[in-house]
């Protein structure tokens, strides 16, 4: 097992260009439906891949998927970082 | 005997290349890229299974789960709950995509739980080694308990397969529910649902609820009953949420036996083109770069081969009218088809090239680069990043773009995109652009590297995109509509073009581009011939009048000729229409002439060139047969003696070009895909003034 240190604040959108975090559980009720199908489910490694020139919207890897959403979304997502 | 054809339907998650196998079985050419949402409609073809079996393939949008949140996403769902014996597929194709096999098996399992004949075709296997992707085919056909067919569409693999897997399933007509997910949740909840009706399925009936699509066939006390369900909306959305986790656990358990991928395969190409093409400085400028390489090409490339078709035309009018007796119906070839059609093709060169960089940029999956690079600036005009892909595509044609808005979820950002894509330079205006820059703009190069009309032609795609946005600003303030929505867009992978998909696309639009304007040109330049050839009295006694008339009395015949051929035209039908409205578009700089072709440009502005051709055919005196340009470049305008397509005038009609709303078709389109008469009504008047006013400006201040 991995140990994780739980940070409150920590959100896809806080994220660096090149991090991995795991989607927590509690975030599951903020998750659209949408991207839940997408795979971005709760336990779910997710990595951040580039940031736009605008600093929105972001490019994520979650689940094998290769997706690009906008912050105010990804701020919505909390996420456990490894250290 | 042979039996009734089988109807399949082609499911799947976006870019898992359904089209592409459709394309395989049918036989067809439809549309292929590399980006999601490349097919936004239905579309049917037929399919020959085997000597006594047919099927009828319908190819869908993609979609990532039942659940739409965009239009092109609801055909499925439709598509899906249609309870009607003649339209409801009997078997149901799910195309994945073997890299992401999890995410495409959601999809798979909600469609199974409908309880319709599946088959699960994974494609792309050609892909499979180079990633290190190992498949157990057998155990996942036990788990799945469905037909699974590892196929490569683009390799032409697995087709027949394909083929043998839907004759069994249809004949076997086996469909149950993949894992009962529902009952899982809350058994009472959905114990309750499925008592609402015997007809359908627990997941249909779910759908029903959840998405308030229901079937003709529900009648109305079962519609009741599904309505009380929606009464605690948190709760669905809830379930909804817990179902796809669910779907996602067994999924997980099944992939556990069957998939295996051996990760040190992986490689990271994609990663390192992702750090340049969307890098925060690079990635504009690349961008730019691109869209100046094209519309550089397309100049620089299409020139010669374009005065050349122009000269061929030319001397086959003359070889025509050498060949032919003098009559009617030589003169309708030579001074109203052949010039007419001339016009047409000449642009060939210049449309090809074009469709060859769209098609280029749609396969390597580029696009979906611009789309994230772009979404954020995008927002502040009221569009999308998703909006990219009908301005950039509306370079070829605004009728296909407006349709690819379907993939916008937000109705607001939608309709504002689909109104302001006929601004985007489209195919159409691309003739009438290139013959005005050549005769208008002098042919040298700037830095002894730019061509001066290449980049001409490269500021009126310019204006054409900043139009589009601004106006996209201003109708984002004016409009009061209220939507929300959220944008999500997949990535795919970087792929190297595959020449034949590229040739293929290239060829058919190209066709579709010459035959569709060569009906109307064909068509228009009969009329026009005969509207320019017969006229009032006047035109009849043209020799009388011309030669009672004191300037006529000593000249050489020939000039008297011409004098008389002119005569004719002005008041020739034709020549009494355009003269009605001449004094509207005079202050532009126009005659009655260039009045006749605007007005025929409402049919397709491409036939500009064209209708110009056929009236200065006529006009022209019999023996000297010239090209098109020469043609334009050599007509007078009497008043001042000085050419008719001077400065002034060329720059007035490109602005005119750019920005009016010439074009049936895009105004049909627009009706169909917004409702209502109202927004295109709003496009043509709103683009019509702008257009005019514009021109109005430029001519005033040039002249
Ligand atoms: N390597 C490989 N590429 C494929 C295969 N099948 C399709 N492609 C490519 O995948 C991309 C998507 O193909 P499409 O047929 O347009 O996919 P689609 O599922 O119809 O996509 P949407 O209409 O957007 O839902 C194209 O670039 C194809 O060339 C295959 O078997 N192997
Ligand atoms: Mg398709």
């Amino acid at each position: 097992m991995r140990d994780f240190l739980y940070q409150n604040l920590s959100t896809i959108a806080s994220l660096q260009i090149g991090e991995i975090g795991y989607i927590s559980e509690e975030s599951l009720d903020n998750i659209p439906l949408k991207l839940l199908e997408m795979g971005c489910l709760p336990g779910a490694e997710v990595q951040l891949i580039q940031i736009a020139p605008l600093k929105d919207p972001i490019y994520i890897c979650v689940n094998g998927s290769h997706l690009a959403i906008r912050t105010e979304t990804a701020a919505q997502i909390k996420i456990l970082k490894s250290e | 005997m042979a039996n009734k054809p089988i109807k399949v339907a082609l499911i799947g998650n976006p870019n898992t290349g359904k089209t592409l196998l459709f394309n395989q079985l049918t036989g067809l050419n439809q549309k292929v890229g590399n980006y999601p949402g490349v097919t936004v409609d239905k579309k049917e073809g037929v399919s020959k299974l085997s000597a006594t079996q047919n099927a009828i393939i319908t190819d869908l949008p993609g979609t990532y789960s039942i659940n739409p949140t965009s239009m092109d996403e609801s055909i499925v769902l439709k598509t899906l709950l249609k309870k009607d014996i003649k339209e409801s597929p009997d078997v149901i194709l799910v195309v994945a995509d073997v890299e992401n096999l999890k995410r495409n098996l959601l999809l798979f399992s909600q469609i199974k739980d409908l309880e319709i004949p599946t088959i699960l075709a994974i494609n792309m296997v050609d892909q499979m080694h180079k990633k290190g992707i190992s498949i157990d085919v057998s155990v996942l056909k036990e788990e799945l308990n469905t037909e699974v067919v590892l196929i490569s569409a683009k390799k032409n693999e697995g087709i027949k397969e394909v083929k043998e897997a839907i004759i069994r399933c249809h004949v076997a007509a086996k469909a149950s529910p993949l894992c009962g997910i529902n009952h899982k949740i809350d058994p009472d909840y959905f114990a309750k649902l499925k008592e609402i009706s015997p007809n359908y399925s627990l997941y249909e009936l779910w759908l029903m609820v959840t998405q308030n699509n229901f079937p003709e066939t529900i009648t109305a006390s079962e519609k009741a009953a599904l309505l009380s369900f929606k009464q605690d909306i948190s709760k669905l959305k809830k379930y909804q949420h817990k179902e796809t986790i669910y779907r996602y656990q067994e999924i997980n358990k099944i992939l556990k036996k069957t998939y295996l991928v051996d990760k040190s395969k992986a490689s990271d190409v994609r990663s390192k083109l992702d750090k340049i093409f969307t890098h925060k400085i690079f990635g504009y400028i690349i961008f730019f770069l691109i869209l100046l390489v094209i519309f550089q090409s397309i100049f620089d490339w299409a020139s010669v081969p374009m005065d050349f078709i122009d000269g061929l035309f030319a001397n086959f009018s003359e070889l025509v009218k050498e060949a032919l007796p003098e009559g009617v119906f030589t003169d309708l070839l030579t001074d109203g088809i052949i010039p007419g059609i001339g016009g047409v093709v000449i642009f060939i060169p210049q449309i090809a090239i074009l469709f060859l960089f769209i098609a280029i940029l749609e396969e390597t999956g580029y696009m979906s680069r611009v789309v994230f690079l772009m979404d954020k600036i995008m927002r502040r005009f009221g569009m999308n990043g998703k909006s990219v892909i009908p301005l950039i595509s509306g370079t070829a044609c605004a009728i296909p773009a407006i349709m690819a808005t379907r993939t916008i979820g937000n109705w607001k950002e939608r309709l504002i995109t689909i109104l302001v894509v006929p601004f985007t330079t489209c195919s159409a205006r691309l003739p009438v652009y290139a013959i005005l820059i050549a005769l208008i703009i002098p042919d040298t190069k700037i830095f002894g590297l730019f061509n001066l009309q290449g980049l001409v032609l490269l500021s009126l795609y310019a204006l054409g995109f900043g139009t589009a946005i601004l106006a996209g600003y201003i109708l984002h303030k004016t409009l009061n509509i209220n939507s929300k929505s959220f944008f999500v867009i997949e990535m795919p992978n970087y792929k190297i073009p595959s020449f034949k998909n590229v040739f293929f696309e290239v060829v058919e639009k190209t066709k579709a581009f010459v035959f569709g304007a060569g009906k109307i040109i064909l068509a228009l330049s009969i009329v026009l011939w005969f509207l320019a050839s017969n006229g009032s009295s006047d035109f009849k006694n043209a020799e009388k009048n011309v030669s009672k008339l004191d300037v006529s009395q000593n000249l050489p015949s020939d000039e008297l000729d011409k004098k008389i051929a002119s005569y004719k035209l002005e008041n020739s039908y034709i020549g009494m229409l355009g003269k009605s409205i001449e004094p509207v578009i005079r202050p532009l700089g126009f005659d009655w002439k260039i009045g006749i072709a605007l007005i025929t440009s409402f049919a397709a502005r491409e036939v500009f060139v064209g209708t110009l051709a056929t009236i200065y055919s006529v006009e022209a005196n019999d023996d000297d047969v010239t090209t098109i340009k020469q043609k334009m470049a050599s007509e007078i305008n009497p008043e001042t003696g000085e050419k008719r397509f001077n400065f002034p005038v060329g720059m007035s009609l490109l602005v005119f070009y750019a920005f009016a709303m010439q074009c049936m078709a895009t105004l049909a389109i627009v009706k169909k895909e917004t409702k209502t008469w109202k927004w295109p009504l709003i496009q043509l008047v709103g683009m019509g003034l702008l257009a005019y006013v514009s021109s109005l400006i430029i001519y005033q201040i040039l002249s």
